[in-house]
């Protein structure tokens, strides 16, 4: 068999198909993040990144915790299913560090017709009522306390 | 001790396998949460919407979302008596601010709430050319702000229309399901604000969820089945005209 002539060629042809291969390896590494492929087709940090957001809303539970007088008395009433933050607002900060922000009162006028002002498109059994119509022109807790909303001033609801 | 060369060459890849796993990192965000064990969802009931809004203001003051942008939002529907097919429906603002009362009498009238189904094959990530949107493990539809280049290719696949273009990131933003929240054991903040308890967030890896009792005894249903997204959005008493 005839020796193969001018390979030097060939070889140096694969030296730069390696070298190539090589800065490819090395760019690929450079530019995708660590954690791309750890779950998944994506970045796995971007979960973390994502659950790191602080959180507004404490949560009922943690209100409960403090304040288990208000929660009894919400728990036996028709606003049972209303979570505290619901009327009183994000208070997470204030769970965390109960000095540092203080719930400010809900100005009721505004605070139950959010919920019960009369609308068509409504759950026919929901308690719905006119501004004001209701109650001559007296606010709602006159007679009704928002955390057990039955009627307090003696007449049947 | 010594460590001679042969030695050292042998401990080479061992050594470089630990410094894989050290620049890895922690698989779960918090030992509490395994993201394995969830696979999250949420309940609506629209018999219980009241319309009031209180889901749409708790999700933008949990989640900073820009003013006029809605992560999460109510639809009044009003369904006349012979054109079920062509609902009118209404969405001031989103429904942050309520609704006045509606001036069309008779027909059918109800709210729904609306946001990211969270869908199982969803369209979204398919369409990303980037894998800035993505399924987590445990069943939630996230997108990487780091990684978006803002292209709007979902935000037009989305069928539901819950994804928008973030006017400050530059990037596409929509509901994360509260990731933040989920993952330390709360529940979503539009659920912990909704007053009628129309909104529960889901687990469905939870035998002892109390969806799966739910789902057995209600006759619920997806938006837009016809698309097959695996929507895990589950209205109870949805009408037929809610698109």
């Amino acid at each position: 068999m005839a020796e193969f002539k001018d390979s030097a060629h060939l070889i140096r042809l694969a030296g730069v198909f390696l070298l190539g291969l090589v800065l490819f390896l090395v760019l690929r590494s450079a530019t995708i993040p660590r954690s791309f492929g750890r779950y998944g087709p994506f970045r796995g940090d971007a979960l973390a990144e994502i659950s790191a957001r602080p959180v507004a809303f404490a949560g009922h539970e943690a209100c409960e915790n403090c304040h288990p007088d208000e929660a009894a008395l919400k728990a036996s009433g028709a606003h049972k299913t209303v979570n505290c933050e619901s009327c009183h607002g994000p208070l997470a900060k204030h769970a965390d560090d109960p000095g540092a922000v203080q719930p400010v009162l809900p100005d009721v006028a505004k605070l139950c017709l959010r919920c019960h002002s009369k609308n068509m498109a409504k759950p026919k059994g929901f308690p719905q009522t006119e501004a004001r119509s209701d109650s001559g022109s007296k606010p709602c807790d006159a007679c009704h306390k928002p955390h057990s909303p039955g009627m307090q001033a003696g007449d049947k609801k | 001790m010594t460590l001679n060369r042969r030695q050292i060459l042998l401990l080479l890849p061992a050594a470089a396998v630990a410094w894989e796993y050290v620049l890895a990192g922690n698989p779960d965000e918090s030992p509490d949460y395994k993201m394995s064990e969830h696979w999250w969802g949420m309940l609506i009931d629209i018999s219980k919407c009241i319309g009031c809004g209180s889901c749409v203001r708790a999700c933008a003051m949990e989640n900073d979302v820009p003013e006029g942008y809605f992560r999460t939002w109510v639809e009044r529907y009003h369904v006349s008596d012979w054109h079920i097919e062509t609902p009118e429906v209404d969405s001031p603002n989103g429904g942050k601010d309520g609704f006045p009362q509606g001036k069309t009498e008779g027909g059918k009238n109800f709210f729904v709430p609306k946001m990211c189904n969270h869908c199982v094959d969803s369209p979204c990530s398919q369409v990303c050319p980037v894998g800035a949107t993505f399924h987590t493990p445990d069943g939630v539809v996230l997108v990487d702000y780091d990684y978006c280049l803002g292209c709007r290719y979902c935000i037009q696949a989305c069928p539901y229309g819950c994804r928008f273009f973030h006017p400050k990131k530059h990037t596409a933003d929509k509901c994360t399901l509260c990731y933040h929240r989920i993952t330390k054991g709360l529940t979503t903040a539009c659920c912990e604000a909704c007053p009628t308890a129309a909104r529960q967030l889901a687990d469905l890896k939870n035998p002892n969820d109390p969806i799966h009792e739910f789902l057995k005894t209600h006759m619920v249903q997806v938006l837009k089945p016809h698309l097959a997204t695996g929507s895990k959005l589950f209205y109870n008493s949805l009408d037929g005209s809610v698109r």
